[in-house]
């Protein structure tokens, strides 16, 4: 039944360009952590979830950084969103990814998606009647490590750690060292797409 | 993968994917309250039941509703296969009808596989004759799994009628494909001929395998499918092969027991066991809607396969 290649091949012949380096990764992810608890009162009554894999990853690290700074303890949760996609069919079967509901819900409170690149808009636009299934959040925000443009619906991100300019053709890989041993944001092209 | 036919058609990664898909299926809907999945909306799947079930056929049919897809269960009684139409011209009847899943039991073993050659769509094999049942040796796979944390080395001991279970014979091949080891225990009577082929180790003595085993499986004495005796009465099956409390009380501390289901109280397992804590037999059930859901999303759920 063989699950589609993950995006974190190999990079093979492909040109990597970097954008953030580990340092600059890190003081992106503060100043976002900094956004999110000015824009919502201190975290107040607000859930992080994260869309797997780095959007969670990266929600786990927001949460970290806002209790470093303000002490507020952010629930977080994690939500797959692969069987709410709309292209399910035009690729060869994916693996699903944890799904892990913050602990008290969504009901009634400020929900924060985490992803950490935001393209087409159609994995948020999944991620919505996820959530919606979940419970009824009092609000949803978006935030995105990168926003590389290229939307294919009506979606935009409350808070963007940065905006890059790219090409269709090109892929912008989020690399955490959770997952992936390094921490950066660097441009691939010339690759297998 | 384009259908499941046999637990055999698994390798340990397929396998492995199956139940790994079906954990993640059961987090998406734990503590919902709407259990319902947009995932194969416009699609359609066909129960196509030739021979009775309740747990299989139900299952299924949730499945299949909870991913959303269109579901027509079909069962021998009541459709044209009671006016003689072969499986052949049913099947081209459900071809015609645009099945993107037949889910097929038949009393006849193989009537999957034949089936397979006809439609278009994929073909999931839900019990034929005595040959297989691979959803059911996913859903076992699934529980041993979360009960006891590993498959590779677990120790499973399959009791009883050997002969006619398909349950065993998928369960057998699944499991040696995760690495877990396998004891058939029965009466040679009930021992399928080639048993020795099987990568199994085969003992005719209950009470022997049980202290060393994690997990016991009994299976159901199916005296529908008996032409002959197999064993002189009840009574002496029971006491040689079934599961009383007091052989129970041999298992080790953490082994669990297991049964397909239905049971028949008394024979093969008493109530006790049936209704103990080690034994799995409802949780099998719930694991057998998780497992079918991940098996359709595995088989539906991307762009189109060639056979």
């Amino acid at each position: 039944m063989g699950a589609a290649p993950d995006s974190s091949d190999p990079l093979g012949s492909a040109t990597r360009r970097p954008l953030l380096d580990a340092d600059a990764l890190a003081r992106t992810v503060d100043r976002m952590a900094h956004q999110i608890l000015e824009k919502t009162a201190g975290a107040h009554n607000t859930v992080l979830i994260g869309i797997p894999t780095r959007g969670a990853t990266l929600a786990r690290r927001l949460a970290a950084r806002m209790r470093a700074f303000e002490g507020v303890d952010v629930p977080v949760g994690i939500l797959d969103t692969t069987l709410y996609r709309d292209d399910l069919r035009l690729r060869a079967v994916r693996a699903l990814e944890e799904t892990t509901e913050p602990p008290g819900g969504i009901t009634d409170r400020l929900v924060v998606l985490v992803d950490d690149v935001l393209y087409s808009g159609r994995t948020v636009r999944a991620a919505l009647d996820a959530l919606r299934e979940l419970g009824r959040p009092r609000a949803v925000q978006l935030a995105v490590l990168v926003d590389r443009g290229h939307r294919e619906l009506p979606i935009r991100a409350d808070f963007v750690g940065k905006n890059i300019p790219t090409a269709p053709e090109e892929q912008v890989r989020v690399l955490l060292a959770e997952v992936d041993g390094e921490n950066a944001v660097v441009i691939i092209s010339g690759g297998p797409s | 993968m384009k259908h499941l036919l046999s637990a055999a058609d698994l390798d340990r990664e397929a396998a492995t994917l199956v139940l790994d898909t079906a954990a993640q299926m059961d987090a998406a809907l734990a503590g919902r309250e709407v259990k319902k999945l947009p995932t194969l909306r416009g699609r359609t799947v066909v129960n196509l039941f030739y021979e009775d079930s309740t747990r299989t056929r139900i299952s299924f049919e949730l499945a299949a509703k909870r991913l959303s897809a269109d579901v027509i269960t079909f069962s021998a009684k009541g459709s044209s296969v009671s006016k003689g139409e072969s499986l052949k011209d049913t099947a081209l009847t459900l071809e015609a009808m645009g099945a993107d899943a037949v889910v097929v039991r038949h009393s006849m073993s193989g009537a999957p596989h034949r089936l397979a050659q006809w439609v278009r769509g994929s073909v999931v094999n839900a019990g034929d004759g005595t040959h297989e049942h691979p959803t059911q040796a996913l859903l076992d796979a699934f529980t041993m799994r979360a009960r006891l944390g590993r498959l590779e080395g677990l120790r499973v001991t399959i009791v009883g009628d050997v002969l006619h279970s398909r349950v065993a014979r998928s369960n057998v091949l699944l499991l040696s494909t995760l690495g877990a080891e396998v004891t058939v225990v029965a009466p040679p009577t009930l021992l399928p001929v080639g048993v020795d082929a099987w990568p199994v180790e085969v003992s005719f003595d209950l009470d022997q395998s049980l202290p060393k085993a994690d997990v016991v499986m009994m299976l159901r004495v199916q005296r529908e499918r008996m032409s002959a005796s197999y064993f002189p009465s009840p009574r002496e099956y029971s006491r040689r092969y079934g599961l009383d409390a007091t052989r129970m009380a041999m298992l080790a501390e953490h082994a669990i027991v297991m049964h397909p289901g239905p049971m028949n109280r008394g024979m093969e397992i008493a109530a006790e066991v049936a209704d103990s804590v080690r034994s799995t037999i409802v949780e099998q059930v719930s694991n057998g809607l998780s497992v079918r859901m991940a098996v359709l999303y595995l088989l539906l759920g991307g762009a189109e396969v060639a056979a």
